[in-house]
């Protein structure tokens, strides 16, 4: 591994608030996602699948933006990369393929029915990222 | 449930305003903060022995989601008090300010289920 400096702590400052946002879309997403699919999983197999996966890439971005640590922040980069993916791949197929959404998922229509958090919430994460990105020395 | 409900959440909306004003004013959020927090939380464990009480009065509720808001709205606080408090800056406030903003969203979800079921 090269020399690098620990990242500055990911959840201090404005990132212990970012933490607190994530926090809250993890404990939505994965209730939601595992009332969908313990209960009905049959009747919208693709956008609860994807609920779940959203569900998982929230709960790794939250604890890995709470722990810090250079290993955390890497696992917190390719966290935010998954969900910013995400929600631009499901949100276009949600627009391009309605009849594969007969339900909808946190990242459908771009976040649409979150008020575009998810959309957004990606990008504020990355850009806290870099700015707490270890440097190099 | 109603009535109960539009207590908790007019605390909690007052609660993020108290937020708002520490977040703007920048100073530390203190004793108001805490104790609307608490009302709130007074109020929402009200609101849990009602809402179980009803639920076992019958209405076509799926149960398990019910509760789940119930217990839920109940530990938003609690938990955004608890992360706020090591950060004693505006990160802080902020933290506390989304709390006091999902418990109406939630109690306003829990509404809808119990609407929803007609009950």
């Amino acid at each position: 591994m090269p020399e690098v400096s620990a990242p500055a702590a990911t959840g201090r400052g404005i990132g212990r608030t970012l933490v607190a946002v994530y926090a809250v879309f993890a404990l939505s997403s994965v209730g939601r996602s595992s009332v969908q699919l313990l209960t009905k999983a049959d009747d919208a197999p693709v956008p609860y699948a994807l609920s779940g996966f959203a569900a998982l890439v929230y709960v790794v971005a939250t604890v890995a933006l709470a722990r810090g640590g250079i290993r955390w922040w890497r696992v917190a980069v390719v966290a935010c990369l998954v969900e910013l993916v995400g929600v631009l791949a499901v949100g276009t197929a949600s627009l391009l393929l309605p009849e594969e959404f007969p339900d909808a998922t946190v990242w459908s229509g771009f976040g649409i029915g979150y008020a575009f958090f998810p959309l957004v919430l990606p990008f504020v994460g990355l850009w806290w990222l870099h700015r707490t990105r270890p440097s190099a020395t | 449930m109603g009535l109960i409900q539009v207590v908790a959440a007019s605390l909690s909306g007052l609660l993020a305003l108290v937020a708002v004003v520490a977040l703007v004013r920048d100073r530390l959020y203190g004793k108001p903060v805490l104790m609307l927090a608490t009302l709130t939380e007074v109020v929402l464990a009200v609101h849990l022995v009602v809402g179980i009480l009803q639920l076992s009065g019958g209405g076509g509720v799926s149960g398990a989601t019910y509760v789940g808001y119930l217990v839920g709205v109940l530990l938003v606080l609690p938990a955004a008090v608890w992360w706020a408090a090591a950060e004693r800056n505006r990160g802080g406030t902020a933290v506390i300010l989304l709390g006091a903003l999902v418990v109406p969203f939630l109690l306003l979800r829990t509404h809808d289920i119990w609407a929803a079921a007609g009950a």
